[in-house]
Order: structure tokens, then C-alpha cells, then sequence
């Protein structure tokens, strides 16, 4: 199964690989059969690390899937180069700065910090400080309304009341 | 100003709007490449025929470099586009038979004819890791030099020869002379 | 010939709609009873002509009429009747059939429920309700229409339903989904009616939670049951992947979240009114940007429709006018709704806002995230990809948060509390929660963890709390069940919605650490471990379905030398299309699942497969199963009954016997 030929069917026949509006995600476009490779690790540790990094590396030739949820061959090709560079002593780090050189951002599903991206890292912060800062002012104006205030409801409840029928 | 901030939201949905109306126009499956302006990998392997084949035996011009396989049926689409380019003598095709069986690739050379000076038999996929590539067909620019200047993802027939690649070598040519 | 009565009929559904959408709006403005009265039958009228070009639809499919594109493209005359049906929605055509349809019968329950409430205003939800599905008809008549032939010459048998989406999953996923996101249509219509009207009072909020309720619980359910269909059927175990398909619903949720817990604080103290309109706009603009990304083609997804540019702009355009007119409408009228009541500074009140702010910055994220590489295209062309990595380590935070925040609010009174009473009714609460997040992961696993230990502490935190509110509320009362009973349906619905919370915390967090898996070459006889369970091979049988061949292997599983349970995964080919695929045998319990992916014959006897060990994944979905119920136990409260009782009567509003009123209604 190439990728060509695969993009080339999504573009021709439309919708057979319509997943809707699944939430499920991570079907492989083409079918659903899974991938399952047999490589031999030393340790569990191993095994983790090859989990971890496949989880994080995107398939480049599929939608939108991990090497580890993907049957594509460009994915089984590089999970194979994983398991031989965590064998070779490879750390993590040069693991996917091996990927990057040939692949670049988009091979990684953890976008690196750069000017480009100083916004999508720094945005949800962004977001909270200013979602805090409106909270904290209606806070203090909250703080402000007295007691008597707090009192009239009463009218407002005989009005909500009548308006719900639930009185006269 | 207090009424204003009521107008915070529909002024942050038309920016929105704008961006999803520009993004429909976007194709989110043109991948670059990383290889642009980078000598080719180093290789030392065989090619389709049995024979060593290593950087060293790279064409001293411009040439192309095409990914194929004999399982690919957009490169069957291609084919004929680069038989033409190999036997009118414009620019040399070096191959590369991506994840494929040396037989079978054999046999597809023999049925529709062999437009390359030689393919580098990659069975495993492993240089094509190295180059980068996604998928068969995949047609990269290499200049005199060796260096990497432009790639194309997917069928390479005369449309794009035209529009794309011939304005690339002529560009390079220029820069070279 | 019966796919052009279809047709006609989605023609018809559109006349109906489009006088729907138009006439009892402008009655409620012009104040003529006559246009107003016609809302009710016209939303009748639109649901059973969409009900009958739906059927119709379903008929081509299970009548093999394949000059049907759509069955054409979707069916096979060798998949089995239950997917025939299903397959309705297998693609977009007949997948935005469904939305429609699923929203006409939303409407259609509008007009049924709503007939205690003022003419006018329902008049114009049905109305605004109308527009859109004149908006959405429009759409498939020009873009989309399921009923398209082939001609002259149709195709012998169909190109055959994916062959992922032949499950049970099928069947009862996006239809739920779909439910939940149309629900929040209603919401919508409930506060532009409200914004049209210009009158926000807080009996437009008790009008409207039940139905934010329900729609909330729906969607909760229709996630769930996303992410448990895709956990048996993709093979690895992955049960969310944060795609740009999946994220819309998930921020559509968010924004529910926010929404029903702000309709709370403007039911009961008129406060936030024109947050909570605003915030059922955002969920309403949610599901449609869902629409749009899924069938745009916008995004690249691993389940996205074909790409199709001409339909996203047509659905941009409804988001325009609709979404865009709805905030414009808000700008408009929003500084005209006073929030009437004040709260102190330690109140139910601030702890809802802190909620909002926490929910509505996760929703905010999460759409950053998922548009962000479609924006830095547009400004670098260059691609980046944004994955789960990314998603984790901004949403888990904030959930944290939320965990923290959920605890106390139960607690917290109206108006005002005080601090002593919150630390007197916590302190210890917050001490046990955290020796048990410390204690208990030490002891079942013997290994430190810092995800599990927060994610118990967290999960305890909410249960203890919940626990002790419940004690001090029925703690006057003469006996414990008399105060249990005294707590209302809405009270116990919200403490089952947190406590699912709770579960999916632990489900998540333990799942996420502890699971375990180990791909392996077995042949018949051989057995492999993992963890404290063992795996016994004993070969394969081949086996036919009624449009499969396949393979299954039979495994024995042991713990402790006791036999636990056999699992049989299969490896089947689709013959219409010739596709692989995977069934994957699980054995599901409380406390961990065991399943198996078998991957292919290698040499020999030979098989390769993956076994993996997935502790507490069930819970994710137990806690999402809590939201759901809990949501409905909140919206079977006493006094939306006591609503729906009087419609049932209209002289007791004269005569002024609301005791015996209720009393038949509680009865």
C-alpha cells in the first residue's frame, strides 16, 4: 500500500474513508487493521521509550495518526529505525532530531518553541491571565454590593414566580 | 466604552470567519521537504540491474531523482512524461525503487520500458528515510553538484514539467553559468 | 422513482421550513396571534417530511438501489441489513440528513413541551429553529443531495460501506452525538428568542436548562461512546487522539459545561445573564464549526469526509449569517440585560465564575491548538502538526483545576459563605484526599507515580467532599433517609455528574500510567506473560462471515494458575473491497481489560500479535455514563415538572390551586 496511491483514492472517490464526526479517531485511512510488530526490546524501559516516541511522531503520509496507530508504509519503515536506534544506544533527543532533519515539524506531534509558535505554547496562558483578570474584577465588584442589596429578591422572586404560573 | 466590550465577540468571530475562509483555500497536504538545498544522502547500494552503484556515480548536470515502485499506479500515470525526458535526452532520470521487490521492479522496467540511467534498489525503505520521502511518486531536482533544489510530491506529468520544473532548471542553470 | 419522492419531500420540508423560519417571528414582532399560532404545525409539518425523505433513503439502501450515488458509494448488496440501514450515515449526505432530521425532531419536542409557556415566545424559538433547518435543507439541496442517481447506467453493486465502520459503534454513535450537538441548537434559539424579545429573565433560564441539561448529557454520551468504539476497534488501545475531528465536540462540550453550570447561577440568582447567552451561542457555534471542519476538508483528519472546498464555504456562510448574526444581535442587546443580583465575595456565585473561566479558557485552547497549524500555513507555508503532546499538557492542568474548583462549589452557599464554614467542612477532607492519593497507589502497585497520586488525591477530593456536603445537608433532619429523600432530584443529579468526573480522572490517569503491552511471534502451544497475567496460544480456525473471510485465534488466559477467560481475536478480509482488518478480543472487567490484536501468519504456524493490560479503562466511560444520568436526573427536577403539569391544565393558572397541582405532579 503506497501513499500516492491512497491519497490519490481519497481525492477520487469521495467519502470512503468518511469517518463522520467520530470522536473516535485514529483510524488508519485506509481500513482498520492494526498494525503489530514483533521487535525484541532488552528491556521494559525499551519497550516504553519506543511506545513514547512512536506516540509522538506523526505519520507523515497518513491524516492525522501516530507511527504507533498507523499501517502506512513510510510508519513501518520508521518504527523499524526507532527500534534499531533505542537498540543502538540512541537517546531520545537524537532520536527525533534524526526524524526532524528528514521529516521536519510536521513528523512531530509536539510542536518545538520557536517564534512561530511562542503564541500556540504561550496562548492558553495567555487566555487563563486574562480569564483570571475578568474574574478578579467581577470579584471585587461583587464585593462591593451590601447586604441590602442582597435583600431584594424577594420582589424579584414574586415576579419570576408569576411569570413560571407557579402563583397566582 | 461599556457597551463596546458587547461588540468583543462578533469582532473575534469575523477574524475567525476570515481565517476559516482563507484556510478552505489552503491544501494542508503539500509537504515541504527538508532535504531543499542539502546535498544528497550519502548511499552506497545496489541498483535494480545487481550493480554497486554510490554518490559517485551521480550525473555531473542537473538531474532528476524519481521515486518509484512497481505496486505504484500513479507512476505508471508519470511514466510516459519521464520516458520522454530520458530519450529526448533533456535531463538524465536517476531512480529510486522504493520498498518494491527487485523482480518485480525488473519485470515493470521491462513491460513499460526504462526511463532511468539506473535505480537505486532501496527494498527496505531505508533510504528513502534518509531522502525523506512519503510515498512513490516523489520527483526531486538535483543540481550539478549533488545538492537538493526542489521537490515534487506525487504524479510528475507534462502540466507540471512545464510549470514547474522547467522554470527550476532554468533558474539553476542561470545561477550556474 | 422513490428517490425523487424523497427528494420531493426534502423540497416540501424546506417550503415548511422556509415559512417557519419567517412567518411566526415576524408574528411575535407584529404581535399577530394567527403567524404565531402557525410555529407549532409547521415544525410538525418539517419533521415528518424530513422523516419521510430519511426513510426513503433508508429504503434505497435496504432495497440495494444502487442509481442512488449514495447508496451506491455507501452500501453492497452483501453487507448485512443492520449496516444497510446504518449506513444512512455513513457518509455526508446522508450523515447531514440525519443532523437535520435529528433537529426537526428537537423542534418537534419544542412544540410538544412548550405549552406553558408564552405563544410569543415560542414562536420565535420554533422560528429561529425553522431558519436554520431552511439554512441546513439549502445546504444538501445544493451541495449535497443524497438522492442523486446515477444515470444511464448505475453500477451493479455498491463500492461497500468502510469496513471500520461495520460495528455496533456505528449504529449508535453518531446518531447520539449527532443528538447531543443538535441540542444545543435549541439552547441557541432559547436565547436568541430571549435576545429578539429583549426580555432575559430568569424564568427564560428555567425555561431553558432542562433542555441544556438533556442536550448536555446526550452529547457526554455520544463522546463516550466515540471513544469506546474507537478503544475495541483501531486495535491499540488509543481511546482519545485529540484529531481536529474530534476536538469540535470536545469544545462544544466545554462550553455546555460552562452553560448549564451559568443557567444555573442565572436561574436561581440572576446573575450572568448575558454571559449565558453569549456562552449558548459559543456552544451552538461549536457543533456548526464541527459541521465545517469535518466536511470541508479543512483540517487533515484521520476521519474527515472527502474534501469538498465549494461545501465549506457554504457552511461558513451559515456560520456567518447565523452565528455572526446571533453575536451582532448580542452586541445589540446585551447592555440591556441587567444582572439584577449581588453576591459576596466567598459565594456558589464566584465559584461558578472561576468554573467558567477555567472551562471556557480549556475550550479557547483547545480550538488554538486545533486551527493553529491551518494558521501558521497560511503565514509561513510551512506544516506543523499538533498533537496529542501538545493537548495533554495544556488540558490536564486546567482539568487539575477544575477538579480542585468542583469540590468546593457544592458546598458553597448563594449569595455568600464563609470561609470558616468551608474550611471547617473541608480541612479534613483535603487531608484524607491527600494520604489516600499517596497511599493508595503505593500499596496496589508498589511503585510511585506522580500522575496517579494526583489523580486519586483529585478524584477524593470531589468524592470526600461530595460526601460530606451530602452529610451536613441531611444532617437536621430526624432521620438520615428522610434527608436523603429531602434533597432534590436536581441536587443528586449534579453530585452523579461530578462524581462521573471523579471515575473518568481515575480512569484516565491509571489507564495512561499503568497500561502495559507487549507485541510478540507465538506459535500454537506457546504462551506469553504480562504483568500477572499469562497468555496461552492455542492456534487458529478459520471463519466466514456473511461479507468476511478471516481468521481466529484462540487464546487461554491465566492468573495465578487459575484460568481466567478464552479471548478470540479475528483478522478478517472485506471481500467487495478486498480490506484487512482487525477485530480485537477484549475481555472488559471493573479493574483492568485484557485484549489481543492479531497481526499476521509470519513463517510457519507462526502468528504475530500485540496483548495489552489496560488497568481502569472501563471508568472513563462509567464517569461519562454518570454525567449522562446525572444530567437527566437534573432535569427531571421537580419543579420543570411542575411546569410542564400546569400546560397539561390551563384553567388552574385562573384558579389558583398550585399545592394540588404540585402534588398531582410529584405523585
Amino acid at each position: 500500500m503506497n501513499s500516492l496511491s491512497v491519497r490519490g483514492r481519497y481525492k477520487d472517490l469521495p467519502s470512503i474513508g468518511t469517518l463522520l464526526f467520530l470522536l473516535c479517531g485514529l483510524f488508519a485511512f485506509q481500513s482498520t487493521h492494526a498494525q503489530v510488530d514483533t521487535f525484541e526490546f532488552d528491556t521494559d524501559e525499551q519497550q516504553q521509550r519506543f511506545r513514547n516516541l512512536s506516540d509522538e511522531l506523526r505519520c507523515p503520509m497518513c491524516q492525522n495518526s501516530s507511527l504507533s496507530g498507523s499501517t502506512g508504509g513510510v510508519a513501518e519503515d520508521l518504527r523499524r529505525e526507532i527500534h534499531r536506534m533505542i537498540m543502538a544506544g540512541m537517546s531520545d533527543r537524537e532520536i527525533v532530531q534524526f526524524m526532524f532533519e528528514r521529516y521536519g515539524d510536521f513528523i512531530l506531534f509536539r510542536p518545538r518553541l520557536t517564534a512561530g509558535t511562542v503564541l500556540l505554547w504561550f496562548g492558553p496562558l495567555l487566555f487563563l491571565l486574562i480569564g483570571a483578570a475578568v474574574g478578579f474584577g467581577i470579584w471585587r465588584r461583587a464585593g462591593k454590593i451590601s447586604d441590602s442589596d442582597v435583600e431584594l429578591d424577594k420582589t424579584q422572586q414574586e415576579r419570576l414566580e408569576q411569570l413560571l404560573g407557579n402563583k397566582p | 466604552m461599556n457597551r463596546l466590550k458587547f461588540y468583543l465577540p462578533v469582532f473575534g468571530f469575523v477574524v475567525i470567519a476570515i481565517v476559516l475562509w482563507r484556510g478552505l483555500s489552503l491544501d494542508p497536504r503539500t509537504l515541504p521537504s527538508m532535504l531543499i538545498d542539502k546535498p544528497m544522502p550519502a548511499f552506497a547500494m545496489i541498483s535494480v540491474d545487481g550493480e554497486p552503484v554510490d554518490n559517485a556515480d551521480l550525473p555531473d548536470q542537473i538531474f532528476l531523482l524519481n521515486v518509484w515502485g512497481s505496486y505504484c499506479l500513479p507512476c505508471l500515470v508519470e511514466h510516459p512524461t519521464l520516458m520522454r525526458l530520458s530519450e529526448e535526452g533533456e535531463i538524465p532520470v536517476i531512480g529510486v525503487n522504493y520498498r518494491d521487490k527487485q523482480e518485480l521492479a525488473i519485470d515493470w522496467l521491462q513491460d513499460n520500458g526504462n526511463p532511468f540511467s539506473f535505480s537505486i534498489l532501496d527494498e527496505s525503505g531505508r533510504f528513502g528515510i534518509d531522502l525523506g520521502v512519503y510515498g512513490a511518486p516523489e520527483t526531486y531536482l538535483v543540481d550539478a553538484d549533488g545538492v537538493i533544489r526542489f521537490r515534487h510530491v506525487s504524479v510528475l506529468d507534462e502540466t507540471v514539467w512545464q510549470e514547474q520544473f522547467v522554470p527550476a532548471i532554468a533558474e539553476l542553470r542561470g545561477e550556474g553559468s | 422513482m422513490i428517490p425523487e419522492v424523497g427528494q420531493f419531500s426534502l423540497i416540501l420540508a424546506l417550503c415548511l421550513s422556509l415559512m417557519l423560519g419567517s412567518l411566526p417571528i415576524i408574528g411575535a414582532y407584529k404581535n399577530n396571534y394567527l403567524w404565531m399560532s402557525l410555529a407549532r404545525p409547521l415544525a410538525a409539518g418539517v419533521f415528518v417530511f424530513l422523516g419521510i425523505s430519511i426513510a426513503i433513503l433508508a429504503y434505497a439502501f435496504v432495497t440495494d438501489d444502487f442509481s442512488v450515488q449514495f447508496v451506491a458509494l455507501h452500501s453492497n448488496s452483501m453487507l448485512p441489513d443492520r449496516y444497510k440501514l446504518t449506513a444512512v450515515w455513513g457518509g455526508h449526505e446522508g450523515s447531514f440528513l440525519l443532523w437535520t432530521f435529528m433537529l426537526s425532531g428537537w423542534m418537534l419536542a419544542v412544540a410538544i413541551f412548550t405549552k406553558s409557556m408564552p405563544l410569543e415566545f415560542v414562536a420565535r424559538v420554533l422560528g429561529v429553529l425553522g431558519f436554520l433547518i431552511t439554512g441546513y435543507i439549502l445546504f444538501m439541496l445544493a451541495t449535497s443531495n443524497p438522492f442523486d442517481r446515477i444515470v444511464p447506467l448505475p453500477p451493479a453493486d455498491g463500492a461497500d460501506l468502510n469496513s471500520a465502520l461495520q460495528d455496533f459503534g456505528f449504529i449508535i454513535h453518531p446518531p447520539t452525538l449527532y443528538m447531543g450537538y443538535v441540542g444545543f441548537s435549541v439552547v441557541f434559539a432559547f436565547a436568541m428568542a430571549a435576545l429578539l424579545s429583549g426580555k432575559m429573565d430568569a424564568a427564560w433560564a428555567r425555561w431553558c436548562r432542562p433542555w441544556a441539561n438533556v442536550s448536555w448529557g446526550i452529547l457526554t454520551l455520544g463522546i463516550a461512546l466515540g471513544s469506546w468504539w474507537a478503544y475495541y476497534e483501531l486495535g491499540w488501545g488509543g481511546w482519545w487522539a485529540w484529531d481536529p475531528v474530534e476536538n469540535p465536540p470536545l469544545i462544544t462540550w466545554l462550553f455546555g459545561t460552562a452553560l448549564i453550570h451559568s443557567l444555573a447561577a442565572t436561574e436561581k440568582r440572576g446573575v450572568f445573564k448575558s454571559w449565558t447567552v453569549l456562552l449558548s451561542i459559543l456552544a451552538f457555534a461549536g457543533s456548526l464549526l464541527g459541521t465545517f471542519i469535518t466536511r470541508s476538508g479543512l483540517l487533515t483528519s484521520v476521519h474527515a469526509f472527502a474534501a469538498d472546498p465549494d461545501r465549506g464555504f457554504f457552511i461558513l456562510a451559515i456560520l456567518g449569517v447565523t452565528v455572526g448574526g446571533a453575536l451582532l444581535l448580542f452586541a445589540f442587546r446585551a447592555p440591556l440585560m441587567k444582572s439584577e443580583f449581588g453576591f459576596g465575595l466567598v459565594s456558589r456565585e464566584i465559584l461558578l465564575l472561576a468554573n467558567n473561566v477555567v472551562l471556557v479558557v480549556a475550550a479557547a485552547s483547545v480550538f488554538l491548538g486545533t486551527l493553529f497549524p491551518m494558521v501558521y500555513q497560511a503565514i509561513t507555508a510551512d506544516l506543523i502538526s499538533i498533537g496529542p503532546p501538545y493537548f495533554n499538557a495544556i488540558f490536564v492542568p486546567l482539568m487539575g483545576l477544575l477538579a480542585i474548583l468542583m469540590a468546593i462549589g457544592p458546598l458553597c452557599r448563594w449569595k455568600r459563605t464563609s470561609v470558616g464554614y468551608l474550611l471547617q467542612q473541608l480541612g479534613k477532607v483535603a487531608v484524607a484526599a491527600i494520604a489516600l492519593g499517596v497511599v493508595l497507589p503505593l500499596v496496589v502497585t508498589l511503585e510511585f507515580s506522580l500522575a496517579a497520586t494526583l489523580a486519586i488525591a483529585l478524584a477524593s477530593w470531589i468524592v470526600l467532599a461530595m460526601l460530606q456536603d451530602i452529610a451536613s445537608k441531611t444532617a437536621n433532619k430526624a432521620t438520615r433517609m428522610r434527608g436523603l429523600r429531602s434533597l432534590s432530584y436536581s441536587y443528586y443529579g449534579m453530585q452523579l455528574a461530578h462524581l462521573g468526573f471523579a471515575f473518568m480522572i481515575i480512569g484516565v490517569a491509571l489507564t495512561s500510567t499503568f497500561s502495559s503491552e507487549r507485541s510478540v511471534l507465538l506459535t500454537p502451544g506457546q504462551d506469553v506473560g504480562l504483568g500477572n497475567y499469562l497468555f496461552q496460544f492455542e492456534g487458529t480456525t478459520s471463519v466466514n462471515g456473511p461479507n468476511y473471510v478471516g481468521e481466529e485465534a484462540s487464546f487461554t488466559v491465566f492468573k495465578d494458575g487459575e484460568e481466567v477467560t478464552t479471548l478470540r481475536p479475528q483478522r478478517r478480509i472485506y471481500l467487495a473491497t478486498g480490506t484487512p482488518s482487525t477485530e480485537m478480543a477484549i475481555d472488559a472487567g471493573f479493574m483492568r481489560d485484557l485484549f489481543i490484536t492479531l497481526g499476521e501468519q509470519k513463517q510457519g504456524d507462526a502468528w504475530s500479535m500485540t496483548i495489552y493490560v489496560k488497568p481502569f479503562v472501563r471508568w472513563i466511560w462509567l464517569g461519562a455514563l454518570f454525567m449522562t444520568f446525572g444530567s437527566i436526573l437534573a432535569a427531571a427536577d421537580k419543579r420543570y415538572r411542575r411546569l410542564r403539569r400546569r400546560q397539561t391544565d390551563p384553567i388552574s393558572e385562573k384558579k389558583s390551586d398550585p399545592v394540588g397541582g404540585e402534588l398531582q405532579a410529584s405523585s
